[in-house]
């Protein structure tokens, strides 16, 4: 109870910061907005095109906004040495790393309901199989907030530190983009049948990175 | 170490429960390291150190639990108020918010308790650094230049905790330029030149009350 009511802890307090400072939802939404509408101006002429696409784009647009998420959860541990406060709490890493990634994951779901509906709106896009989306929506989000909160914490305390998360977090969430644009696909093409099978990899790996990043998160943060 | 040179190669300190010590000597011998070292936020490369009778090479969050670093970072956020910094420390080191409270009160902050700290002076920041002390609880008070920023009624709060320490049952280990002030309260002064700890051969003033607290086994050991 003790690691949960501590997750909890720091999950709120990453809340509260960004309720008050808005960076996500003054910043990072809109980011997600501006890169779906840009899609949208990119492929107008082919409608049809347009909505295949949508469940990629949309996914490409939350994987870019990931990278924003993830950069300001540890830049906020940047200032005033935070970090070094946190480290001295003696919090457990695995509470702290759960704390962080759900708040994380908040503030991705916030930005897939908005940005999902501008998708429906810009690309023409009838939504259908809501319990698969559903689903793999959230098995996505887990997997994405995981895995960027365990390398955020280990670019965290590098000057490179805004560089070196991309080209970690991109390679490493491969599978949840496959999975989670397949579902999405299948679910909106009417054939939520076919989506199981990814929505399946997408809680697989959604497990496998909380797994890993609770066990790996305190030594990471003790060497970065 | 320090790059590739070592920073406290040799130094040797024992101090008892209640003790108050001082550390001088002048910049970059190694006192904030040292300092950095007893919390539990620097790893032993080399020798051993013992905190509270905890070796901190096996147990740094048990060490880290009990001590307190008000060090030249506040370790806070800058979105959060002055309350909710202290009450997350308080929190996160199982401790009330009642505790975070009072050490706002003791250190005359309660009228900008909901202030955000990125809005507060220099000098309400030390103040604030000295709460998220207090509402610790700590057995090990560990000030890096504490005087630095502080008004004169807030060098009288300082001396106010620091003399209030040992009958808490609370050693402090002090690191300072300002001599004059800090040998006020220390009972104890040793100095720190290129890493080496040497022990001054004229004890400071007897002002403190610290020398009431039975001696007991050493607390603190740190060699290197």
């Amino acid at each position: 109870m003790t690691f949960l009511r501590d997750a909890l802890l720091v999950a709120g307090k990453d809340l509260r910061i960004e309720r008050r400072s808005r960076v996500a939802l003054q910043q990072i939404v809109p980011f997600g907005g501006i890169v779906v509408m840009l899609f949208a101006f990119a492929l107008d002429s082919d409608r049809t095109l347009l909505r295949q696409a949508a469940p990629g784009l949309f996914w490409a647009a939350v994987l870019l906004a990931v990278l924003l998420a993830v950069g300001r959860s540890f830049s906020i541990e940047e200032a005033n040495r935070a970090r070094d406060g946190l480290r001295l709490s003696g919090l457990d890493g695995g509470s702290i790393f759960l704390g962080k990634a759900a708040a994380v994951a908040v503030e991705l779901f916030l930005l897939e309901v908005i940005v999902g509906a501008a998708v429906v709106v810009l690309y023409d896009v009838s939504i259908r199989g809501v319990v698969v989306l559903l689903c793999a929506a959230v098995a996505a989000t887990l997997g994405l907030a995981a895995t960027g909160t365990v390398y955020g914490v280990l670019a965290g305390g590098l000057r490179a530190r805004e560089t070196l998360v991309p080209l970690l977090v991109l390679p490493a969430v491969m599978p949840v983009m496959l999975g989670a644009t397949r579902s999405f696909q299948a679910a909106l093409d009417g054939t939520p049948g076919d989506a199981w099978p990814w929505v399946q990899l997408l809680i697989a790996f959604a497990v496998l990175a909380v797994t890993a990043g609770t066990v790996a998160f305190g030594p990471l943060l003790e060497e970065a | 170490m320090l790059g590739r040179f070592p920073a406290l190669a040799g130094a040797d300190l024992e101090v008892d429960t209640g003790e108050v010590v001082l550390l001088s000597g002048p910049n970059g011998a190694g006192k904030t390291t040292l300092l950095r070292l007893c919390a539990g936020l620097l790893a032993l490369r080399a020798g051993e150190a013992e905190v509270l009778g905890v070796d901190l090479a096996v147990e740094p969050r048990r060490v880290r639990r009990a001590v307190a670093l008000v060090g030249h970072e506040t370790f806070c956020y800058d979105d959060l108020t002055v309350a909710e910094n202290v009450r997350f420390v308080a929190r996160s080191t199982g401790h009330t918010t009642a505790d975070a409270d009072g050490a706002l009160e003791q250190v005359g902050l309660a009228r900008v308790m909901n202030v955000a700290h990125g809005r507060l002076s220099q000098g309400q920041r030390r103040r604030l650094s000295l709460a998220n002390a207090l509402a610790r609880k700590p057995l090990l008070l560990l000030l890096d230049e504490p005087h630095a920023g502080l008004d004169e009624h807030g060098r009288e709060v300082l001396e106010e905790v620091v003399r209030a320490a040992p009958g808490a049952g609370c050693t402090v280990l002090l690191a300072s330029h300002e001599l004059d002030l800090a040998r006020r309260l220390a009972t104890r002064e040793v100095r720190i030149v290129a890493g080496q700890v040497h022990p001054m051969p004229v004890a400071p003033a007897p002002t403190a009350p610290a020398a009431q607290a039975a001696p007991v086994e050493p607390e603190l050991e740190a060699r290197t």
